[in-house]
């Protein structure tokens, strides 16, 4: 049986009919991790013996109708920056090298309830701030689609993993589309998640298909009494969104995203998707969103001041890195911050501290939060009319490796798609539509209103029901793609 | 002449709220246990977690809002006050700046036999810090993160105040709101209340303030006293001498009674306050307002008038009783058992604040249970034990909190109402003090006394003074 190419839904499915057991599909995720990690590079750390533990430990579970759900018994990889008691969490960073939580994060707590199998932590970008993975303090992650590219970021090795079939599914995390953008260049509480940009961020599913995606979404939503900006809602039935129908379906294409900078391969193949959609009975409209251009400033402002305050308990006192030498508490906090933190993250602090500086306030920070006000407007008047919008991922496909971190504008500037919806508060999901004449994947962006998380879901089934699931070389080598 | 100073005087007073648990998480708030027993991964700021706020907080602020006649800010949010200090373990205070949950109140004082209006500015709830244990020998230090996440108040007056005298009514008239409320225990010697003194000085006719300095480590009363008087005396004499005052933070000394000073407005630090993002905003209903007032206690003032009508107490006992709401409460207790509303007063302003005085304590510190000063009132009432064993009762009382009933009656201290046996004692006490006698005989009333205190000492107290008395001189007669 071809096991990694299963999507979660379909080896839950199997386990619990008893064709597999638990412990086969963790020996054979941990297997493909043999066959290809040296490559790749998509995790941190790769918890072989308490995995297998685990898979008895959850297939008992199974055995005794205790455990039912889609997910139980499905191996999946955790993004480095959420929590997980006893198992390092580094958030890619020499800060926290050494970092063991005391709890686990909600999120992934609710997957283990589900019967989850924890494989390992994926590697990121530093404290997830980049757009490529490559700011990572432990090397960085290959984009499995063609090693010479990046897969992408922040959430780069949880996409990596999920593409090269180290895992079923994975979670990330996304503050400005480090979801999206990884995933489209390869494819919920925030207790427990290491905040970077408080305001923004927010963890997601990366999975192999919509169902997954679906079925994931219906283990980690819901209120979570620690964490007071997680919201309760009547229904958290996601899988019951998934219908192939999209008549009557209204469209929003936003000009102003189509526009200068954006790939042509990518922009036609995404309008092929649409054209897609509108043939399944959608109706497609082209509309002017506006405020595009001030998307990437109001964010790395809002993204970058909070970083600031949020990263300043890694100080070396009480947990992570401390400096080996020093004279005095000031000097001790200078030398091991200097030490533990990469140049991404050290840029970030200086930028959110300037902005949050007395007499830069009102120019910076409080200018960015009304600039986000005015977003969320504009995407308020796009909904009166749309029930999804439709975008980019991503200005191009995933850049080569080395290429980005040079002129870091440049690399914010890839963010110019997916960062708004953060800003707005929205629901969003990356798809894959297609692959540019080099081989490399390209994402469609689906953005929904509030709460419209089934919307989107639908329209991303439906899509996906017109093509097959494409998997890279370097997993189908033998097996020629598709199921 | 010499010219003529006045001192303005502003407030910050933080206040910690008797609430069980924490602001943000669901420690505990007990004061003392062991180092970092009361603690959590929030309020040990571990990366990842979240606050979530408590709700009595935010009543016990608004109630404290609406007793100093404050506006109740409907909406209000926190902020992040961002600093690096090893006592705060996120690096970071969760404080409100923009939107403070009570602003633009006032409380009355009375000072001499003038009132006056204290304005306050606003108060701000927020998180307390931990404590720093530094350990000279080992040259290290060590962090005890109990005190993390305890919530507090900080209410800021306007610069209203012109004597250290104001100033202590002030802190006394917010100490007895806040008291009566249940909202703090306000003690200042363990730190749940505490005050930083702004102080300047200008000549009396002049509308301008001068440059002020923010004193703090003020642990008492009498160390605001002596660092007001301190502080303003320092600065007229840098104004004499031809300089400046410079606007700086001062850390006051209580056993040297002088300031050095901590950091000047140079170097304060730049806090980069902005909004908290991991809390929502707070939504005060005009109907949750009404209810906080709805529950809203009598209050000292209401108390005092009350007790002078329903008890009949003068007005110095009423102030005295009503000043502590603790005593307060006890005198209520105490009253509603034995019905002797006087005597309970009595005992509680002779005896009670004696012994308070002896053992260095507060009346909140009191501890014993009004019923078994109540009991002990009913002994004496009956006659069952005379006052001086009632003095010694009431101590073991006082520090052990024993039943008088039972004590009494263990230790055998009963009035012995026996005449025969009384008879006997005397016979014996006047067959060894004949010169006594004689003296009494003779006209020296004082003689008597002698006799009495030897009957007295003879039957170990148990005696009715009186009875000894009158028995002796029909004896001697």
């Amino acid at each position: 049986m071809d096991m990694m190419g299963l999507t979660a839904v379909e080896l839950g499915k199997k386990i619990r009919a008893g064709e597999v057991t638990v412990r086969e599909a963790a020996e054979a995720a941990l297997a493909q991790i043999d066959r290809v990690e040296s490559q790749v590079h998509s995790y941190v750390t790769i918890d072989r013996e308490g995995a297998l533990k685990r898979a008895d430990e959850v297939q008992k579970l199974i055995d005794e109708g205790k455990l039912e759900g889609p997910l139980a018994g499905v191996p999946v990889a955790i993004k480095d920056n959420m929590c997980t008691e006893g198992m390092l969490t580094t958030c890619s960073s020499k800060i926290l090298g050494n970092f063991q939580p005391t709890f686990t994060a909600e999120a992934v707590k609710r997957l283990e309830d589900a019967g989850a199998v924890i494989l390992g932590k994926t590697n990121m970008d530093e404290f997830a701030m980049g757009s490529t993975t490559e700011t990572s303090y432990y090397g960085e992650t290959k984009n499995p689609w063609n090693l010479g590219h990046v897969p992408g970021g922040s959430s780069g090795g949880s996409c990596a993993a999920v593409a090269a079939e180290e895992c079923f599914y994975a979670l990330g995390s996304d503050t400005g589309g480090s979801i999206r953008q990884p995933s489209a260049f390869c494819g919920v509480s925030r207790y427990g998640l290491i905040a970077y940009g408080s305001s923004l961020d927010q963890i997601g599913p990366i999975a192999k298909d919509v169902t997954d995606c679906a079925a994931i979404l219906e283990v980690i939503a819901g209120h979570d009494e620690k964490d007071s900006t997680s919201i309760g809602r009547e229904s958290y039935d996601f899988m019951g969104a998934l219908v192939d129908d999209v008549k009557g379906m209204k469209i929003g294409i936003p000009k102003d995203y189509f526009g200068e900078g954006l790939d042509k391969e990518v922009k036609n193949a995404i309008l092929k998707a649409v054209k897609i959609l509108e043939d399944k009975g959608a109706v497609v409209e082209e509309f002017d969103l506006s405020l595009v251009e001030y998307a990437i400033p109001a964010y790395y402002v809002i993204a970058s001041a909070e970083a600031s305050s949020n990263l300043s308990r890694f100080d070396g006192v009480k947990y992570g890195y401390r400096t080996g030498e020093y004279e005095g508490l000031h000097n001790m906090y200078k030398k091991s911050r200097s030490e533990g933190f990469g140049a991404e993250v050290k840029r970030r602090i200086m930028l959110g501290s300037f902005v949050l500086s007395s007499g830069y306030y009102d120019a910076y920070y409080l200018k960015a939060l009304r600039t986000k006000a005015l977003i969320k407007q504009a995407f308020d008047n796009a909904f009166a009319k749309y029930d999804v919008i439709v975008a980019p991922a991503a200005p191009t496909t995933a850049p080569e490796l080395g290429k980005s971190l040079s002129d870091p504008l440049k690399m914010y500037l890839s963010d110019i798609y997916t960062v708004s919806v953060n800003l707005a508060g929205l629901p969003g999901i990356s798809i894959p539509v297609g692959t540019d004449s080099k081989g490399l994947p390209i994402g469609m962006q689906l953005i929904g209103d509030c709460y419209q998380e089934c919307k989107i879901l639908r329209a991303a089934y439906a899509f996906e029901q017109t093509k097959g699931y494409a998997r890279p070389k370097l997993v189908s080598a033998d097996e020629k793609g598709g199921r | 002449m010499a010219k003529q100073y006045e001192t303005v005087i502003g407030l910050e007073v933080h206040v910690e709220l008797a609430t069980k648990t924490k602001i943000f998480c669901g420690c505990s708030t007990a004061f003392g246990g062991a180092p970092n027993t009361h603690t959590c991964p929030v309020c040990t700021g571990m990366p990842g977690s979240l606050p979530v706020l408590n709700k009595q907080v935010v009543e016990y602020a608004a109630a404290i809002g609406l007793a100093t006649n404050c506006e109740i800010t409907q909406v209000c949010k926190f902020d992040r006050k961002n600093y690096f200090y090893p006592d705060n373990p996120q690096n970071y205070q969760i404080s409100q700046l923009y939107l403070p949950i009570a602003r633009n109140g006032y409380v009355e004082i009375e000072v001499g036999s003038t009132k006056k209006k204290i304005r306050i500015h606003e108060m701000h709830m927020e998180e307390d810090a931990g404590k720093l244990v530094h350990d000279e020998w080992d040259d290290t230090s060590l962090v005890d993160f109990n005190r993390s996440g305890v919530p507090l108040v900080e209410i800021v007056s306007e610069p209203d105040m012109r004597s250290a005298d104001e100033v202590m009514a002030y802190l006394e008239k917010l100490r007895l709101i806040i008291q009566y409320l249940g909202a703090s225990d306000c003690k200042l010697q363990e730190g749940s209340m505490r005050a930083d003194v702004n102080l300047s000085v200008r000549e009396v006719g002049s509308d301008k303030f001068g440059t002020r300095t923010e004193m703090k480590n003020l642990n008492s009363f009498k160390a605001i006293a002596r660092a007001i008087d301190g502080e303003r005396q320092r600065q007229i004499d840098l104004l004499e001498a031809g300089r400046a005052v410079v606007q700086e933070t001062r850390r006051w000394d209580d056993n040297k009674e002088s300031s050095h000073a901590m950091r000047s407005k140079e170097d304060a630090q730049d806090y980069r306050y902005f909004p908290e993002p991991d809390l929502v905003p707070i939504v005060i209903s005009d109907e949750w307002i009404a209810e906080i007032k709805a529950r809203q206690p009598e209050l000292r003032t209401e108390k005092l008038e009350r007790y002078k009508k329903e008890f009949d107490i003068p007005q110095y006992d009423a102030e005295i009783i009503t000043s502590s709401k603790h005593m307060a409460d006890i005198f209520e207790a105490a009253t509603a058992v034995c019905g002797k509303p006087k005597k309970v007063a009595n005992w509680l302003m002779v005896e009670t604040l004696r012994l308070l005085k002896e053992r260095g304590q507060e009346p909140e510190d009191i501890c014993f249970a009004p019923e078994n000063l109540a009991k002990l009132i009913a002994l004496t009432e009956a006659g069952t034990i005379n006052s001086s064993v009632a003095k010694e009762v009431f101590e073991k009382i006082f520090d052990e909190n024993i039943d008088p009933d039972k004590y009494v009656e263990e230790k055998g201290l009963k009035i012995e109402n026996d005449e025969g046996a009384l008879e006997q004692v005397l016979a014996k006490v006047i067959a060894e003090n004949p010169q006594a006698v004689a003296d009494y005989k003779g006209g020296k009333e004082k003689a008597l006394g002698a006799l009495v205190g030897q009957t007295m000492k003879a039957m170990k107290g148990k005696a009715n003074p009186g009875l000894v008395n009158q028995k002796l001189r029909e004896m001697l007669s």
